[in-house]
């Protein structure tokens, strides 16, 4: 998936030492990573080992203990409303409201990132996702995928230069994950934004992200191509490698650490 | 602040009113009610006390002002419910949307639901018990603007405490007005209340303007004093409220408070 005009191309993300400390907890510690445009990055891990929380500090809802988060070049603590024009997302735990129409939806977040010939947006972002003969049903009574879909379209609106999916495809039957699968695919090359994937599908993973970032108890412990990986960790598959990793996180880190010394 | 913003936040509070005639009929009926038992009430009262006491002026005028200054309170407070109903707090508030944009919206909602209820209040007052409220002349206008200030304070307040205490708490919320009409003194004088009480109500807007509005129908002497006083004290209540709400919701976001906010109790 990698081309050779990649190493050139802009960031379009970049994280630097991010941590988030809680009363007791430490949700996330020294994260860096950064994301290119037409770049998919998976952020990988077992459930609680710091995605959703990078992924709030990235979108400003939760603020860092320490570190900085830039989106093209702009500091999201800083400068968070330019910054989050520029950004946008969809969530499985985020459905939008369910007593508006799908229209409504888009019209109202429209408004909010201020999103220019915004009828004519919306019209074509519907089309876009087969939503039109949805388009005046309240996002309550759709079903969980036509609900992915109308989240997809929502987070298209501003047309972002990053976008983050966090578990995009949880909801959808294998046929309509696979079309999103695609769709968002070409969004990264079409489209010049960077995007940031979680997913608990390894299978997925591997067909759709161009690098991964393992992550445990809030560290990064591995990185690398999704489609490389298992063979240099002895794994059959990602699927594998994931369980492993995440059943013996702390030995697979010194395994990794060990590798990177003798290298 | 981007008016565009702005228009969204009011657009889907539009929405959801026309969408949904449970959230209209609220906005008429309950006034209405309220009117309709005062009117028949003062219009009593009128026909027995013998007191030369207009109590349409007095009391209906009261009672209509005090609907409103509730009204204004929690338009803002459910316009913000809509949202925590909903929960659209991490779509919401993981955009470009300034608090301050956030706050204007709703402020916007409540001020355009309220003046709707008080057309509604002041076509069945007028017409069908003879409530002349535009006997208060130009000082109408300064008992309003306090009113309302104070109403857009407490409305944001109330807000910014669900956001703080969790969802569980708008049930502190609905009561607000109630704790504060016994010293708001909207239906008797402030000297009728015991001196700990009247200390309290001196630290109310509304008890200055319905002492004065009382004042005036009774063709006494009218403080502008007064009135200034409790013009301040709506204003400072009113930043003191934009602050409080603007701390809290940065503590949301430090705490992790905002981003998962849907947990029915909150420490």
């Amino acid at each position: 998936m990698t081309d050779s005009g990649a190493a050139e191309r802009p960031f379009v993300l970049s994280v630097q030492e991010l941590s988030k400390c809680y009363a007791q907890v430490r949700a996330v510690t020294q994260v860096s990573f950064r994301i290119r445009r037409r770049e998919i990055l998976g952020l990988l891990g077992p459930n609680g080992a710091g995605k959703t929380t990078i992924i709030n500090t990235i979108l400003g809802v939760l603020a860092p203990s320490s570190g900085t988060i830039r989106i093209v070049d702009l500091d999201v603590e800083r400068q968070r409303a330019r910054a989050l024009a520029r950004t946008n997302f969809a969530a499985v735990y985020a459905a939008l409201p369910g007593n508006l129409t799908v229209r409504q939806n888009l019209r109202f977040f429209g408004l909010i990132y201020d999103v220019h010939a915004l009828t004519a947006r919306v019209d074509a972002l519907l089309g876009q996702f087969a939503l039109q003969a949805l388009a005046d049903t309240k996002c309550g009574l759709l079903s969980s995928g036509e609900q992915t879909r109308v989240a997809l379209a929502k987070a298209l609106l501003n047309d972002p230069d990053l976008l983050l999916l966090d578990e995009p495809t949880a909801s959808l039957d294998p046929s309509a994950a696979q079309l999103i699968r695609r769709h968002i695919r070409d969004l990264a090359r079409q489209r010049d934004c960077g995007i940031l994937w979680t997913s608990h599908n390894m299978y997925e993973v591997e067909e759709v992200c161009d690098r991964v970032l393992f992550l445990s108890h809030g560290r990064v412990l591995l990185e690398g191509d999704p489609r490389r990986l298992p063979h240099e960790h002895a794994a059959r598959n990602l699927e594998e490698l994931f369980i492993r990793f995440a059943r013996e996180p702390l030995t697979l880190a010194e395994d990794a650490r060990a590798e990177e010394a003798h290298a | 602040m981007r008016p565009r913003a702005v228009a969204g936040i009011l657009l889907r509070q539009a929405y959801l009113i026309r969408g949904s005639p449970v959230r209209v009929l609220p906005m008429f009926a309950w006034v209405a009610i309220d009117i309709i038992l005062w009117g028949f009430i003062t219009r009593y009262l009128n026909s027995v006390s013998g007191s030369g006491i207009n109590f349409v002026s007095t009391l209906l005028g009261a009672v209509l002002l005090w609907d409103l200054f509730t009204r204004i309170m929690q338009g803002i407070t459910t316009a913000f419910l809509e949202d925590v109903w909903s929960r659209n707090f991490l779509n919401l508030f993981a955009t470009p949307l300034s608090i301050a944009e956030y706050v204007t919206g709703l402020v916007l909602t409540s001020l355009a639901a309220s003046t709707l209820g008080m057309i509604a209040m002041l076509v069945l007052a007028v017409p069908f018990f003879g409530l002349s409220f535009f006997s208060i002349g130009a000082l109408l206008v300064p008992f309003l603007l306090v009113l309302f200030c104070f109403g857009i304070a407490l409305g944001i307040f109330a807000s910014a405490l669900v956001l703080r205490l969790g969802p569980a708490s708008e049930w502190l919320v609905w009561p607000m007005p109630a704790l504060l009409s016994p010293f708001a003194c909207v239906f008797y004088p402030l000297t009728v209340l015991p001196p700990a009480m009247r200390a309290v109500a001196f630290l109310i807007p509304p008890a200055y303007v319905f002492e004065g509005m009382r004042a005036v129908i009774a063709g006494r002497a009218f403080s502008p004093t007064g009135l200034a006083v409790g013009a301040l004290l709506a204003v400072v209540y009113l930043v003191l409220a934009a602050y409080c709400f603007s701390c809290v919701q940065r503590y949301a976001v430090r705490s992790g408070l905002l981003a998962r906010y849907s947990a029915e109790s909150v420490a």
